[in-house]
């Protein structure tokens, strides 16, 4: 499904990414761990393709598909979606006006037909109350003024509203207190599906006892430096990173 | 004043430059070498202009500085009306004015849909207004001006209010070769309540300067101002706006915001907030931001799916709407909502 192969890449003049070697098959839950500044966030803006993060070696494909050639938003309609460390605010749109313009940009990219609002409207009710969002906050411009974990849970409810077939979560648990954590955690495993996988950038492994990666790799000096089963998760929470430091 | 001794005179030399402070942003001297000679007499337009999906109960059209009706406006005490003014430019290199008043009685609600219309080019239009609010008026008064890459323009209000009455206005305009709309407002305190708002969506070389001066003179005064603009190419966009808060005019409560995005380099913004205190125990902000569309939020709605066109339209008219949304009258705001979203569209 996603496969990265020696991808080098290069933030404000710094090599960040050197060499990085990953295969995430349809069906698999794979998590990556690694200290601070090892380039977890940057591995995502690269997949993702935000400006600024230039890859200078290597590639990545989804389903086949030459990742780095697409915009943004050709990546996204084809399934693939970041839920950000720290989603942004966007002052003006009410949240569900923008995750339903975002959902029929995607289906018109991808020749599909738009969703119709009384459709729309229904499934979003049902995915709120599923993740326990008031349908109220879904009126208010998307994340201003909302609290750390409301952003986060607000992530969420996009994801499960776009139905992506790769998911990248980017520090995901930050900000969420135990109750939260199982709520988000409770849509993320909703989402598991043998034509889905997902990505797990995490620095605790606190949120893996909750989405049971199928595989842990250790992301250090811009490359994997180990990889192994869920076991390696429970390894580096009692041992840290040191043993890895670049 | 000046300008309209220019056109009467057919003298240049009384023409506002930029050695007159309150011009230095929009130099009619430097820009006109000679006033233009007196437009003809035109021919009323088909239609109602860019307000014209709001209703109106009465209607009174200037074409080239003369008008098909009376030079005043009445609204009744106790009336609630609307009331479409329009000031229509059909002239080539040629100059003409007109003067209007409005009266608002008291208890009367008045809605005013303001429209400058231009065809032809390079002429040059003055307008200028006076308004009154007896006690307990309302005024909402939507402006729009839509006139010739090429036209000289300016339009300018006096505006009285008495006690416990409401004025709220917003201006809309893509601008013009020159072109500046303003507003003095005299506020007497006393529970009256002003929003004063503005939005310029200005391309090319288009120009527009909103200067407005609220001069609070009686206790407890209320004014809210908050203009937007968005600027490319080589537009330049002015806002000067002015509060003075007089000896005594005391727990005056007054805020202003400018807020304008620079979609290109060669766009320019020339802002001058001001508040000028005299009185004591007065609650005023103010605050002035010009920028470029964040970025950072642009890429996370392209992670979203939506193109980069789209997501910077989105951006741009929730930026806007902040303005128009305080548009009370139902109808006029989603016209001048309309208006800015066709404008951007335009732009993009």
């Amino acid at each position: 499904m996603l496969s990265i192969d020696n991808l080098h890449a290069v933030v404000g003049g710094a090599e960040i990414l050197k060499g990085l070697t990953l295969d995430v098959p349809a069906g698999e839950v794979h998590a990556i761990m690694g200290p601070n500044g090892a380039g977890k966030s940057t591995l995502s803006y690269v997949l993702t393709g935000r400006s600024g993060y230039d890859v200078t070696q290597g590639g990545a494909t989804l389903d086949g598909a030459d990742l780095l050639a697409l915009a943004p938003n050709e990546r996204a309609a084809r399934g693939l979606f970041l839920s950000f460390q720290y989603p942004l605010e966007i002052p003006g749109v009410p949240s569900l006006t923008f995750v339903r313009t975002a959902l029929n940009a995607q289906r018109v990219a991808r020749g599909e037909a738009e969703v119709s609002a009384p459709e729309f409207l229904k499934r979003a009710r049902a995915v709120a109350a599923a993740l326990k969002i008031d349908f109220d906050m879904l009126k208010r411009p998307l994340n201003v003024g909302f609290s750390g974990g409301e952003k986060k849970r607000m992530e969420i409810f996009q994801m499960v509203m776009l139905e992506p077939r790769f998911l990248i979560l980017d520090e995901t648990d930050s900000g969420l207190d135990i109750d939260a954590l199982r709520i988000v955690s409770e849509g993320v495993n909703a989402l598991r599906s043998p034509d889905r996988a997902m990505l797990v950038i995490t620095h605790y492994q606190r949120l893996l006892d909750y989405i049971k990666p199928d595989r842990v790799h250790v992301l250090a000096g811009g490359r994997i430096v180990a990889s192994g089963g869920p076991e390696l998760a429970l390894e580096l929470e009692a041992t840290g990173y040191d043993r890895y430091a670049a | 004043m000046m300008l309209a001794r220019a056109i009467a005179e057919q003298d240049v030399a009384h023409l506002p430059g930029r050695r007159d402070e309150a011009w230095k942003y929009t130099d009619l001297r430097g820009a006109l070498r000679a006033v233009p000679g007196p437009s003809p007499r035109g021919v009323a337009p088909v239609g109602l202009g860019p307000l014209g999906a709001v209703e109106a109960d009465h209607a009174i059209t200037f074409v080239n500085g003369r008008c098909d009706g009376e030079g005043s406006f009445e609204a009744r005490a106790g009336e609630t009306a609307t009331f479409r003014l329009r000031f229509v430019s059909q002239a080539e290199e040629t100059s003409h004015q007109a003067a209007f008043a409005v009266t608002v009685q008291a208890g009367a609600t008045l809605t005013l849909l303001e429209t400058y219309e231009g065809s032809g080019s390079a002429y040059l239009a003055n307008v200028n207004l006076d308004i009154w609010l007896a006690e307990g008026a309302s005024l909402e008064r939507i402006v729009v001006l839509e006139e010739p890459d090429d036209a000289v323009s300016v339009s300018s209000a006096e505006v009285e209010l008495s006690a416990e009455s409401a004025y709220a206005q917003t201006v809309l305009t893509r601008g013009a070769r020159l072109q500046r709309h303003e507003t003095r407002l005299h506020h007497p305190g006393g529970g009256a309540t002003v929003r004063i708002d503005g939005v310029y969506l200005l391309g090319a070389r288009r120009h527009a300067d909103l200067t407005t001066v609220v001069t609070h003179e009686g206790v407890g005064g209320v004014t809210s101002q908050l203009t937007k603009g968005v600027a490319r190419d080589q537009a330049r966009g002015v806002f000067q706006g002015k509060i003075v808060v007089s000896h005594g005019a005391d727990r005056t409560d007054a805020r202003m915001g400018h807020h304008a995005l620079l979609l290109t380099d060669g766009a320019e913004i020339d802002a001058k907030p001001e508040l000028e205190i005299y009185a004591d125990d007065v609650s005023c902000a103010h605050g002035n931001t010009v920028g470029a569309l964040d970025e950072d939020a642009l890429f996370y709605m392209r992670q979203r799916g939506l193109p980069e066109a789209q997501a910077r339209a989105m951006l741009m008219q929730a930026f806007l709407g902040e303005v128009t949304d305080r548009i009370a009258h139902e109808g006029a705001r989603h016209a001048a909502q309309a208006w800015a979203a066709a404008e951007l569209g335009a732009l993009s």
